[in-house]
């Protein structure tokens, strides 16, 4: 090698190693900023009297920081949220993978991931114009953004993520399992819900806590189909504010600095913990599962 | 038929309305934006900037932001991305080290998008200055769509088989003459699969740029990149919650919603493409 090419390779090594670490800066200086900026809130505020504090007036003169009902709203919506994507997306997995010829997949596997490629404000805009007014009339509510509406419009939109995902969790489950129950008898139902479902379980479970992450930190179908008040919600039918939309909505509206500004900010901090615990809950499931059927890592 | 014939059908039918609600969902979704959205829109809503306090006119000022923004995004995500990868998959032995930075640039990719539009508005907006602007908000879509881009380019870049870049060496090529000349071109279609869906993701977020880059309305288009832009998705939002004439901005609202619509799904055709293409390169 010439001393020149020496040089050259050396440059590009080094070069990659910066521009490496500084998008690691970047990732790194997430975490620290939302704890630099949501942390003195509660040199003003305890961190239990912000939890679980109920009164969410933050404008007021005193002002309320008590993100409970924030909180609840969030988990409300979220759990509503559930009920739609988990059977809608599992059950989709499981007809894609183990029902569906080789003709009905290719059609229907490109219509889920064309769902999944919809703008969230897209899904807010549909909900607001189209389901709200339906929920409206059809329970006959003051209003059609409530928490349920949220749920509908939020589980549809997490249904493709949990079916795509579930759908590689069925994808490992190798093929002799199936053939073995088949040949003792069993027909495809009872190989179904006997061996492959449960062989894939934890894989399967891997998908509706991704599902969940990805329901809690959504935010503008929330922000536009909830209806945004903020207290602790008593039934459904009813609007809630949860979390991300807080954020949203109220930020334009902080001084830079002020505490309630750090409080959105704690609010950030919280989101961020809650998905990332979901994602590492996640991660060390599959883990376990792709042990469990033999494929290690 | 035996009982146990009939649960069979019964499940499998089951399992068939699960596909067929989600379907029909996305069907009712497309429909209503297509058919309300199609009324609206002509050359002059392509073309023209808003008029009569936002129930005239067209909406050009916020495709074009849109336009910006995403470009800005992809300029500044795609050479650190890349880089990142290339330097975790080629150049540092598989240690524990690189295993914990793939976990957590994974894990970054399932932080909340509104939490990056709190980092932008902290970092970029306050903290260097730069203010509600073209650059804050690209630099801010640019991280968010930061640990998609490494890990579809280490993902791809992982796929092209050792024996590639060990022929290249015994041939006497240096380290970095074999990842251009063999391991870039062959990983190639595979990093742009990421990196076009990540444009793709980065065109329709709303959240991150709330606080940092979007207005509901500007006289005009920008003029630098340190000024407010408007953005199709954040006019959407701002069409339903703002504004003085609901009926007429509903309208507007559903041109806006098909242009982002169609604008998002040609990008993941594209990105769809490209993964055929390298699934025939790779499976023959």
């Amino acid at each position: 090698m010439g001393k020149k090419q020496k040089i050259r390779e050396e440059f590009y090594r080094y070069g990659f190693a910066v521009l490496a670490f500084a998008s690691l800066i970047f990732l790194v200086g997430i975490t620290l900023t939302l704890f630099t900026q949501g942390l003195p809130l509660f040199r003003e505020i305890s961190l239990g009297g912000f939890i679980f504090g109920r009164e969410w007036y933050p404008t007021y003169d005193p002002p309320d920081y008590g993100a409970f009902p924030l909180i609840a709203g969030s988990a409300l919506v979220t759990l509503g949220a559930l009920f739609v994507c988990v059977p809608l997306g599992v059950g989709s997995a499981l007809y894609l993978n183990e029902i569906a010829g080789y003709k009905q997949k290719s059609i229907m596997k490109p219509i889920i991931e064309i769902l999944a490629g919809i703008p969230s404000v897209v899904y807010g805009f549909f909900g607001m114009v189209i389901v709200a007014p339906f929920v409206q009339n059809l329970f006959n509510l003051p209003t059609g953004l409530t928490a349920f509406t949220g749920s509908l419009v939020l589980g549809i939109m997490a249904t493709p993520t949990v079916a795509s995902l579930a759908e590689d969790a069925l994808s490992f489950v190798p093929k002799s399992f199936r053939e073995a129950s088949l040949a003792v008898g069993a027909n495809r139902w009872q190989t179904l819900v006997k061996v492959v479902i449960p062989s894939a379980g934890s894989g399967i479970s891997t998908a509706v806590i991704l599902g969940i992450s990805r329901a809690i930190g959504e935010t503008m179908t929330v922000l536009m189909v909830t209806g945004g008040s903020a207290v602790v919600p008593r039934s459904f039918f009813q609007p809630v504010r949860p979390m991300t939309s807080t954020i949203a909505a109220e930020m334009g509206e902080t001084v830079f600095g002020s505490l309630h500004y750090n409080s959105l900010f704690a609010i950030g901090l919280i989101l961020f913990l809650l998905t990332l615990s979901f994602n590492i809950i996640a991660e060390l499931i599959s883990r376990r599962f792709r042990i469990k059927l033999g494929m290690g890592r | 038929m035996n009982r146990a014939k009939v649960t069979e059908k019964i499940g499998f039918f089951m399992l068939f309305l699960c596909i067929l609600i989600t379907v029909l969902f996305l069907g009712i979704i497309l429909y209503f934006v297509t058919v309300r959205g199609l009324r609206v829109i002509s050359w002059e809503f392509l073309t023209q900037p808003p008029r009569s306090g936002m129930t005239e006119g067209g909406v050009a000022p916020a495709i074009i932001g849109t336009l910006f923004l995403t470009l800005g995004a992809v300029l500044f995500a795609l050479p650190l991305g890349l880089a990142c990868a290339i330097y975790l998959n080629e150049y540092t032995p598989k240690n524990i080290i690189v295993n914990i930075l793939r976990i957590s640039i994974n894990n970054l990719a399932g932080v909340p998008s509104v939490v990056f539009g709190l980092f932008g508005l902290a970092i970029f907006v306050k903290f260097f200055g730069f203010g509600v602007s073209i650059l804050s908000g690209s630099l801010t879509l640019g991280i968010l769509i930061l640990p998609g881009i490494i890990s579809a380019s280490q993902e791809a870049l992982a796929s092209i088989p050792q024996s590639f870049r060990e022929a290249s060496l015994a041939l006497g090529a240096t380290k970095w003459q074999t990842i251009r000349r063999v391991v870039l071109p062959s990983s190639l279609s595979g990093i742009l699969t990421g990196v076009i869906l990540s444009i793709g993701r980065a065109a329709g977020e709303t959240a991150p740029i709330i606080f940092t880059a979007a207005a509901f309305y500007l006289r005009g288009y920008p003029r630098s990149i340190l000024s407010e832009v408007m953005a199709l998705p954040y006019h959407i939002y701002g069409l339903m919650t703002e504004g003085t004439h609901p009926e007429q901005q509903t309208q507007i609202a559903y041109g806006c919603a098909l242009i982002l619509m169609f604008l998002v799904l040609l990008i993941s055709a594209v990105a769809i493409y490209f993964r055929q293409k390298q699934r025939r390169i790779h499976y023959g």
